[in-house]
């Protein structure tokens, strides 16, 4: 498969970009940060998100959906990095429309991926429990009681976990924490008797949540997968969220270096330009370099993921890695290069840099990947 | 996608049968390498067999068209056959500058006659290139030659010095920048011109690097005569063939860390500084190293991919081959510090029959010349700067 986007993809990459460059610019977030708007996104774009397709995109035809790839859905991130657009995509199309689809039974296909698609349902996947992403280490335990189970512990880090209509939550029912085995998931009403959501806004003006569970009850209907099976559908969830994350950053960085290098144009010092010096020059081009080594290692990485299940693991460990640091690379030279006005909260560029660190940290950073990568060759 | 399945399949089957087991194991040596040309000497019997093989084939250029010995293969075969050749670890079985850089400058710029004269002769092994264009003083500013080249007649006559002429002493004929007119701007009395290293008044010197090795020369033009219908592309334009073959060349350069990898550096770090039950590395610091150069080698290998297929689909930009020689080159270099440090003071033996006659170090030391060669680091990165980032300034 050729490493660029076909017609078809391509269209789909200029209507997502039309919709959101239009309806969501950056002022879009920056509105709702400012407004301290407590769902933090728009539910009226959600909506034109549904009726346009992009939120069923990983949705099979027979649920509505448009039965698309993860490439595609890796269009749709990088656009939304591009504008640093806050949507339920990522959490509500992307990983649980992932998840129900490769996990659920044909029940729980039925019931909750046309509301996916439609736009009705919003999703949140609990993964996260201590400071870094460490998904093996799941304690939150799962406890058999009568045919079914009650969930105690905490989530953190919940993206859009203040917004969800229905929590999909790991939890260890056998084992301990380390082992891949006695992980299960488990479909979650957030409505639960025992169940407390605390939202907690984020240094990206986006947001997540905290979320306690005292002996919350799930019956056996709530088991999305194998029962302590679970840790390869969610390892193969957590890979499209990682190579959909990754793609978002490129979108991110490559917004980010097109408006440094835009300013390093305009911005004169000493009488030229500031991009005439060849100390900004070379960084520039670095830069550039960077980013669009990381864009083929990222799309690669998606097209893994639809066609080549054996290979992704190792090219998603590639990419997030790589998208992070570039990204990381990409908002430190765009402050730098925007001297004092880049430290101004009247810039843009701030947001980026928000946004930036906070997807290193979604679903395992560079550091954690970085060694993914080394553990699975064996040193 | 059926024909290119049923051809992957025809692909794999004919590699299987016909690439012997010897030419499946990485490269260790300089010798494993076959340059072709007049005086080629094949170091082994399987050598000879795997090259008789493919270029019978006409895979020794796999792309270029069947009428200059090429295989005729196009964009998505040639991709196929590269893979297929990788995933059993077949060795390149020819490998020239005529392949890598003058050939792909005569498809574009060359005569019809020039393409039938000397293309076949590059598929075949027949003849071996080198590449004069550095000069003593016309170094990363290329466009400062000054050898000279005066009408007389049917001919020109030739007088200047070239230097970092790879393997001149080896070469059977060079392509090569003369200065065709003196008074115009310096990009501009530039012509691109061919002829046999055997012509008289002309003479090779190797210049010894710090590896030990001499794979440069100095090379000497001393009142050689040369007919004018041996220019490529047009008098006085031979900037434009000067750098369109420099894209190549660049891009030949860039990818020059992925030939003859060995066994993963993992391994070989494990055996010097041992692991643990786990089989993580005993040195954090360098399981680290190891790790983030094998991130950055797999995206650069994306890239590269994706670099042909953006070609193909013509949506590339010309100086794009900058980028990836800019990186390609320094990533080599950290893979040559990585297996240095992982060597630890094994690597540091330059005789020894256990070491190979040092080829370790030797070969780190080659591989600083990556970023020079072609075209600087800092040059690469200044033609990003200002051809694909549009930034001001000369």
């Amino acid at each position: 498969m050729a490493l660029v986007l076909t017609e078809e993809q391509s269209m789909l990459r200029d209507s997502a970009r039309g919709l959101i460059s239009d309806k969501a610019p950056v002022a879009h977030l920056r509105g709702l940060r400012d407004a301290k708007d407590t769902t933090g996104f728009s539910r009226e774009l959600w909506t034109t998100f549904a009726e346009m397709g992009f939120s069923g995109l990983l949705v099979p035809d027979q649920f509505g959906g448009s039965g698309l790839g993860c490439v595609e859905a890796g269009i749709v991130m990088e656009e939304i990095g591009r504008t640093l657009m806050p949507s339920p995509f990522l959490a509500t199309s992307v990983l649980a429309a992932s998840a129900l689809s490769r996990g659920g039974s044909e029940a729980q296909k039925a019931q909750h991926l046309p509301k996916i698609a439609d736009g009705s349902l919003l999703a949140a996947l609990a993964i996260d429990e201590g400071a870094k992403h460490r998904p093996l280490q799941t304690k939150l335990q799962a406890t058999r009681a009568g045919n079914g189970f009650k969930l105690s512990g905490d989530k953190a880090f919940v993206v859009d976990g203040h917004t969800a209509d229905l929590l999909i939550v790991a939890a260890r029912s056998a084992g301990s924490a380390g082992d891949k085995n006695g992980l299960t998931l488990f479909l979650v009403d957030p409505k639960a008797k025992g169940l407390a959501v605390e939202r907690t806004a984020m240094v990206d003006s986006h947001n997540a949540a905290r979320i306690v569970f005292d002996n919350v009850e799930v019956n056996a209907d709530g088991v999305l997968g194998e029962v302590d099976q679970g840790f390869g559908l969610l390892e193969g969830v957590l890979n499209i969220g990682r190579g959909a994350v990754a793609s978002e950053m490129v979108g991110l960085s490559d917004e980010v270096f097109g408006r440094t290098v835009t300013y390093l144009k305009e911005r004169k010092q000493f009488g030229k330009a500031i991009g005439e010096f060849q100390a900004l020059q070379h960084r520039a081009a670095q830069l550039y370099i960077d980013i669009e080594i990381t864009r083929a290692a990222v799309l690669k990485a998606l097209q893994a993921l639809d066609t080549d299940a054996e290979k992704a693991a190792t090219a998603v460990a590639v990419a997030k890695a790589r998208a992070g640091t570039t990204a990381t690379l990409a908002v430190q030279e765009g402050v730098q290069m925007h001297g004092g006005m880049g430290m101004t909260d009247q810039f843009d560029i701030g947001f980026f840099m928000k946004r930036a660190r906070v997807c290193q940290e979604l679903f395992g950073d560079s550091n954690f990947h970085t060694d993914q990568l080394a553990s699975g060759k064996g040193y | 996608m059926a024909d290119l399945e049923k051809f992957r399949a025809e692909t794999r089957a004919w590699l299987e049968q016909n690439c012997p087991a010897e030419m499946r194991k990485p490269m260790t040596s300089d010798g494993d390498t076959f340059w072709g040309g007049r005086n080629a000497k094949f170091s082994s019997d399987a050598q000879r067999v795997w090259f008789e093989r493919m270029r019978d084939k006409g895979w020794t250029v796999p792309h270029w068209p069947k009428e200059y010995g090429g295989g005729g293969l196009d964009g998505e075969e040639a991709k196929i056959l590269r893979q297929e050749m990788a995933a059993i670890g077949a060795r390149q079985p020819l490998t020239s500058f005529g392949i890598s850089m003058l050939g792909p400058a005569l498809l574009k710029y060359g005569t019809e006659e020039q393409k039938r004269e000397h293309l076949p002769k590059i598929t075949a092994g027949l003849i071996r290139w080198c590449q004069g264009y550095s000069e003593p003083n016309a170094g990363s500013d290329l466009a400062s030659l000054q050898t000279r080249a005066v009408g007389d007649g049917d001919d020109y006559i030739i007088n200047g010095q070239k230097i970092w002429t790879s393997y001149a002493n080896y070469a059977d004929w060079i392509f090569c920048l003369v200065r065709t007119d003196p008074a115009a701007k310096k990009h501009d009395g530039i012509s691109f011109i061919l002829f046999d290293m055997t012509s008289k008044g002309v003479s090779t010197k190797p210049i010894l690097l710090i590896s030990g090795y001499s794979p440069f020369c100095e090379t000497f033009f001393d009142n050689v005569r040369v007919p004018k219908s041996h220019v490529v592309g047009t008098v006085n334009r031979g900037w434009d063939v000067a750098k369109y073959l420099l894209q190549h060349e660049r891009a030949m350069i860039s990818g020059m860390g992925e030939r003859g990898v060995g066994r993963p550096l993992g391994q070989i770090a494990a055996d010097s500084v041992g692991a643990d039950a786990q089989g993580r590395l005993d040195d954090a610091q360098l399981r680290s190293q190891i790790a983030n150069f094998e991130v950055d080698e797999a995206a650069l290998a994306a890239a590269a991919e994706r670099a042909v297929d953006l070609a193909k689909a013509g949506q590339s930009h010309p100086a794009f081959s900058s980028a990836m020689k800019y990186y390609g080159t320094e990533l080599n270099k950290r893979r040559y510090e990585i297996l240095m440090s992982a060597g630890g003071i094994d690597a540091l033996e330059w005789e020894s029959d256990r070491s190979r006659g040092g080829a370790r170090p030797r070969a780190w030391l080659r591989t600083k010349a990556n970023s020079i060669e072609g075209g600087t680091s800092e040059v690469m990165l200044g033609i990003v700067a200002k051809r694909i980032l549009d930034l001001p300034g000369a």
